[in-house]
């Protein structure tokens, strides 16, 4: 489902942040891509939504070459994907509701289905009735939460995590945790980047590791 | 197409939703582009107004040919054969030198002077009007005709009608242009107004190309806002020039009537409005796709 082959990537003016990655994810995967801060794990999150491009090799996702993409098409493969920032990246000038439901309305959709898969989504992450809150004041936990409903209201294929649990306290860690399982069972494929480990431990996943930009064999 | 639509209808209600949250200074807006947009549309009638008080004027244009004084009644039939056969010739009259002389001595005064004189200065006259009604038909009538015998001279009386011709010539290439300026000035508005509300959203631009929105979807709620701008400010331009010609109807009044065309000043009628409206909303749209358009080549 997705292929990276003799991937490397430099940011400009800056030394490598990945060298030579080669690796395929299957459909259905439980991915945990593990390393310290600074060993290219965004990177990679963001090479294969294309947001990043390499600067060398190929990253192919359902047989497309990401790196090769015209400009008009790169929306339409982002719609693929369900993204998790490291950062969250909402509005807090919007309501819950209205942060959940962007992917739909920038997919098409709108008005009476739009509502109710974003209540679904929320349901799934435990925020039903607090959709017409300020995610500011929500807990960090929450916001992270919002942000989970919002990579997922679309229901897409592949749901790509950066630091899902970063700055989270243990209890709300294990909520995200045993979401992201319950994806992981109803077959979406998920890839997510974290230098925290032990907390994803009760998941069954396979592990890559990257230190220095590299893959640990 | 229910997608479509749905797109359609979501980036309008967002672009209204945004004139909701702004409210002053989108009203602030709006005056402005009315009072720009006003300024030539009032012009505009203005010159509509003296166009049809010319075109009233030029409906009978007159020519008159003066012969010699000394021509005889024979000679002043020989014109009035050949203008009776002329193409240019609508209608003819002539008008004897006893009958102007009588025409003068009715005025008080010109009697005795007139008798005093003993003899009739006056010469035998032909007044003719043009068929169809162009000043420049009967005008190359007259170059022709003061070559003919016993011609003395000839004289267009729409010389002043024909300089407010020219004036309302001027006065619609000068409408032309102040719309033109103003026409760039209501898309610089638009454009500004657009680039401080990207500004404000640079983040939701910013999430929504990261999950996968098309350069058309950031771009729509954007040009429908500057749609609606611009026909916004068209009303307010269109309800000012009504507002105008209503004070000046009833302040001026019947004076004003002298000056005006038969029927009455001429309004705004319903088609000019609606072009008006169909340009402003079309430059609110381009300032607003030029200023979206930018925005997005810059952050890549
Ligand atoms: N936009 C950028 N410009 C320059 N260097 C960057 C940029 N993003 C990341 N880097 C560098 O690339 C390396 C990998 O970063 P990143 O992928 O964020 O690692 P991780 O997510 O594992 O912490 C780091 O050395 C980082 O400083
Ligand atoms: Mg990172």
């Amino acid at each position: 489902m997705i292929a990276l082959s003799g991937v490397s990537k430099r940011y400009p003016g800056a030394h490598e942040a990945l060298r030579d990655i080669t690796l395929r994810i299957e459909r259905g995967e439980l991915i945990l891509l593990t390393g310290p801060s600074g060993a290219g794990k965004s990177t990679l999150l963001k090479l294969i939504a294309a947001i990043e491009r390499p600067t060398a090799g190929t990253v192919t996702v359902s047989g497309q070459n990401v790196a090769r993409l015209s400009k008009r098409a790169i929306p339409y493969l982002r719609r693929n994907f369900g993204l998790v920032f490291q950062d969250h990246k909402l509005l807090y000038d919007r309501s819950v509701f209205e942060n959940v439901v962007l992917p739909l309305r920038v997919a098409g959709f709108d008005g009476r289905e739009a509502a109710s898969r974003v209540r679904a989504a929320l349901d799934k992450v435990g925020l039903l009735g607090r959709e017409r809150s300020n995610p500011i004041s929500l807990s960090g936990g929450e916001q992270q939460r919002v942000c989970i409903a919002r990579a997922v209201v679309h229901r897409p294929s592949i749901v790509l995590a950066d630091e899902p649990t970063a700055n989270l306290d243990a209890e709300y860690a294990r909520e995200i945790v045993a979401l992201f399982g319950a994806f992981h069972q109803v077959g979406v494929t998920l890839m997510v980047a974290t230098h925290d480990v032990g907390t994803f431990a009760p998941l069954t996943s396979r592990r890559i590791e990257l230190r220095g930009g590299a893959l640990v064999p | 197409m229910r997608s479509w639509l749905a797109q359609h209808g979501f980036a309008f209600r967002d672009a209204l939703g945004r004139f909701a949250r702004h409210l002053v200074p989108s009203v602030f807006n709006i005056v402005v582009i009315g009072v720009a947009v006003s300024l030539p549309l009032g012009l505009y009638v203005t010159v509509k107004n003296l166009g049809a008080v010319t075109g009233q004027l030029d409906a009978e244009p007159q020519l008159t040919l003066f012969m010699v004084p000394e021509a005889s009644a024979e000679e002043a039939e020989a014109v009035g054969a050949r203008l009776a056969q002329h193409p240019a010739v609508g209608k003819q009259r002539f008008v004897p030198k006893t009958e102007a002389l009588d025409g003068l001595k009715r005025n008080a005064g010109m009697t005795e002077i007139i008798d005093n004189l003993g003899r009739n200065p006056l010469p035998d006259a032909w007044i003719v009007s043009g068929r169809g009604g162009d000043p420049a038909t009967l005008e190359s009538l007259r170059q022709e005709a003061v070559r003919w015998p016993k011609v003395d001279h000839a004289q267009l009386d729409t010389a002043w009608a024909r300089k407010l011709d020219t004036a309302v010539r001027v006065g619609r290439a000068v409408t032309l242009l102040i719309a033109g300026l103003l026409a760039v000035a209501l898309a610089a508005v638009t454009f500004n107004t657009i680039r401080l509300q990207i500004l404000t959203r640079r983040e939701e631009i910013e999430v929504s190309k990261l999950i996968g929105a098309t350069d058309g979807f950031i771009r729509r709620p954007f040009l429908y806002f500057g749609l609606l701008q611009g026909i916004a400010g068209g009303l307010a331009a269109c309800g000012l020039v009504w507002a105008a010609l209503a004070a000046l109807q009833a302040q001026v009044g019947p004076a004003l009537l002298a000056l005006a065309p038969e029927g009455g000043l001429l309004g705004l009628a319903l088609p000019e409005a609606a072009a008006v409206l169909g340009v402003a909303s079309a430059l609110g749209w381009l300032g607003a796709w030029l200023s979206v358009t930018q925005h997005l080549w810059r952050i890549g």
